[in-house]
């Protein structure tokens, strides 16, 4: 109970403490600058430069706290030993490219930025496509869409069990396992497999992401003036050729920040790799390597935070793409 | 050869009917202009011809193919939309070359008809431009060149001048005009709402209302011989005038008593018996002319509105009465509020027995449609004509043209 009025005094808080901020500092700066008087024009036209900054502020200092400062820090960290204690320049960074663990982590990060934005974003549109045409479309969106409302960490448990291993002799409680003893084969450990286990673990983000390219490559496919389509049946094209030469041309755009949004997320996986191998077997990704440096055993935050930087360096371009495209399509 | 025959056509989603009992024969190389109030099914007709819309009765034939399940591609149509459905993706050049893609021709030969479609189409210089690079006009001789490129037998327009501003409007309708001219074979179906298009354009106009088809019939035959009152009003603007009335006499004249005590003598024959029978008197606005003798109409002026041109006389629009639109040529000012009497020419008179033309009773054959070429323009001291009662006309005359009852109270053209 006591957490429940906590919960509830927070947001109060918060919702009066925002009404009030932008309430209250209004009425002060007009307070010192009233807009009447002999001096009206200019009091208006000062307190307008000041404006903005009253409305942006809150965001900008929150902004500071919670991504600016940890970035310059993580790099001050980058730069020093494990407690932060010495500096020792770029001897983290060296290690890095030495480290087997982190260009591992490198060469799966890069295999799951090829696979997954790459299947989801061509299940999605064909998944899309098809919703379209059916009676049953809706439902079958919600189904595909589904997995989208389930938590990473919920989504690497469920397909641990999917992937679970039972010996020959035990009862297979395994889906994938189940299927393979009742063709006849032997149960395997999936999540041990090499090169595979690594496909195994980027299946469920498919899973997952199919859902939201589907829901706005759905969108996107329904933007598209019929009249073309129709135009290009006149013309005497077959379904596919109006598929592929009609319709996906015209929604290249919403492909494309579809496909680098999906990377964004990708570069960032961390809960699916923790929850289901925790990096083992030659599965370790970026995000992990970092945690289990920063957090896991005797920390060294001088190296954890060399990863971070790394990780960042790589996110930064795509998102930065990412944008300029998702405006291009907004106008 | 690419003659149509829609037999039977019909048309319906679901329970809901929209189009029923279609007949027509549309010859090869007619321009045929489709026309009805909204929702009447014309667009869904073009359609029903293109492919896109299923026929679920009767049966369409293009050049003696029955082709009610043949894919539209194999129809020998194009079709020029009123949104002009270009591919935003592609060039001017690749939009009209698309089909010819899809039809496995060599790049030579795409070549060739494309340049051919841009020369014809002034298109030259835009042809690597996408379509966003064009102006609306640009735009829809590119929906007209994607058009020509694969030289169908039969075109079909669904609205192509609609999205237009009025001046481009009347250019690209007299482009139009001369692209049918430069292909006298070629069948064109052409759908709008736009009377003057239809007009100007049509060998013949059909009239779609209610589902089916009111009339079919060269343009000035629909304006001066409608079959009924719904085409009488449809074509022609502003829209006919109907008086209700009761036949007085018979015979190759027929005399009016029209509710109100006024008369009109109309060239429209009746019989005996007909005497008493409840009909519509119906006079075209523009063929009112001011009169001081036995007027067909004559009330208060509610309303003008001077077009120079013409300027249009309502009478009865803030009364319980039917309301009247006169249409006199040239500039009158000062009417507001005036009573003024009008008649009309026997011959451009018509009448109507619940709701039908008595000039097509019981089917009789007509002769063949010739234009009134003689008709006396209704305008105020026009050229000599009957009015209502022609024994008055001749004395009426005369005064008319120096003092006229209409006294110009400015400077009149």
């Amino acid at each position: 109970m006591e957490l429940f009025w906590l919960a509830i005094s927070t947001i109060v808080i918060g919702v009066f403490g925002c009404v009030a901020w932008f309430w209250g500092s209004n009425m002060v700066l007009d307070a010192i600058y009233p807009p009447r008087g002999e001096n009206a024009g200019d009091n208006i036209r000062r307190a307008n430069q000041v404006r903005p900054w009253l409305f942006l502020g809150p965001a900008l200092l929150f902004l500071g706290l919670y991504l600016v400062y940890p970035v310059i820090d993580s790099l001050w960290r980058s730069l020093h030993n494990a407690d932060g204690s010495r500096f020792v320049g770029g001897s983290n960074y060296s290690w890095l490219l030495g480290d087997g663990k982190f260009r591992e982590s490198m060469r799966n990060n890069m295999l799951w930025l090829l696979v997954v934005p790459a299947l989801s974003t061509f299940f999605g549109l064909i998944a899309a496509q098809l919703t379209d045409r059916i009676k049953w479309g809706n439902i079958g969106k919600s189904l595909i869409f589904m997995p989208m409302a389930i938590s990473f960490v919920g989504a690497g448990v469920i397909w641990k069990f999917i992937y679970e291993y039972r010996a020959p002799d035990e009862t297979q409680i395994g889906l994938l396992n189940w299927i393979v003893t009742k063709l006849g084969g032997d149960p395997q450990i999936w999540l041990t497999l090499l090169p595979w286990n690594n496909f195994f673990l980027m299946i469920v983000l498919v899973w997952i992401q199919t859902g939201f390219a589907m829901v706005i490559l759905s969108a996107a496919l329904r933007g598209i003036p019929e009249e073309t389509i129709e135009a290009a049946i006149l013309d005497g094209a077959s379904p596919m050729q109006v598929f592929m030469k009609i319709k996906v041309p015209q929604i290249m755009g919403t492909i494309a920040v579809v496909w680098t949004t999906i990377t964004i997320v990708v570069l960032k996986v961390f809960d699916i790799v923790f929850v289901m191998t925790n990096g083992q077997w030659g599965t370790q990704v970026l995000a992990n390597l970092m945690y289990d440096w920063m957090f896991r055993g005797s920390p060294d935050y001088g190296r954890g935070s060399a990863i971070a930087i790394v990780l960042m360096i790589l996110v930064t371009p795509i998102m930065v793409w990412n944008i300029r495209n998702a405006r291009k399509e907004v106008r | 050869m690419a003659d149509l025959k829609l037999t039977d056509i019909a048309k319906s989603y679901g329970d809901v009917q929209v189009l029923k009992n279609i007949d027509l024969d549309i010859k090869s190389g007619e321009f045929i202009v489709f026309v009805g109030p909204s929702g009447c099914g014309k667009s869904t007709l073009l359609r029903m011809i293109a492919g896109l819309e299923r026929i679920t009765g009767g049966e369409l034939q293009i050049g003696g193919q029955v082709m009610n399940d043949i894919p539209p591609s194999q129809r020998g149509i194009a079709m020029v939309f009123q949104s002009y459905a270009l591919y935003p993706h592609m060039t001017v050049r690749d939009n009209m070359a698309f089909a010819l893609k899809i039809a496995g021709q060599s790049k030579d030969q795409i070549q060739q008809a494309t340049d051919r479609a841009g020369k014809m189409l002034q298109l030259t210089p835009y042809l690597d431009r996408l379509p966003k690079a064009l102006s609306g006009g640009q735009r829809q001789r590119v929906a007209i060149g994607r058009a020509i490129v694969r030289d169908p037998q039969v075109y079909l327009f669904d609205e192509p001048l609609s999205n237009l501003d009025a001046a481009l409007r009347v250019a690209t309708r007299i482009e139009i005009a001369q692209l049918k001219a430069s292909m006298p074979d070629r069948t064109m179906i052409y759908v709008t709402h736009d009377q003057t298009e239809a007009m100007t354009l049509a060998d013949r106009i059909v009239v779609l209302a209610g589902g089916g088809i009111a009339q079919v019939g060269a343009p000035l035959e629909l304006y001066e011989r409608p079959v009924n009152e719904f085409v009488a009003q449809f074509i022609g603007s502003p829209a006919m005038n109907l008086l209700p009335g009761k036949v007085k006499t018979v015979g190759q004249m027929t005399t009016v008593a029209l509710d109100g005590g006024l008369e009109a003598q109309v060239a429209i024959p009746t019989r005996p018996g007909d005497e008493g029978m409840s009909v519509n008197l119906g006079v075209r606005p523009e063929d009112m002319r001011e009169t001081d003798g036995t007027p067909v109409f004559e009330g208060k002026v509610d309303l003008t509105e001077a077009l120079g041109e013409v300027t249009l006389l309502y009478f009865g629009t803030d009364e319980d009465v039917v309301p009247v639109t006169a249409k006199l040529p040239g500039i009158h000012p000062g009417l507001n509020g005036r009573t003024i009497r009008l008649t009309a020419d026997p011959e451009a008179l018509h009448l109507f027995h619940n709701g039908n033309s008595l000039l097509y009773r019981d089917g009789v054959d007509l002769p063949p449609y010739q234009p009134r070429t003689n008709r006396p323009s209704g305008s105020v001291g026009g050229e000599h004509g009957a009015s209502a009662m022609p024994s008055e006309a001749g004395d009426a005359h005369d005064g008319r043209i120096d003092g006229g009852l209409i006294k110009p109270e400015g400077p009149v053209r």
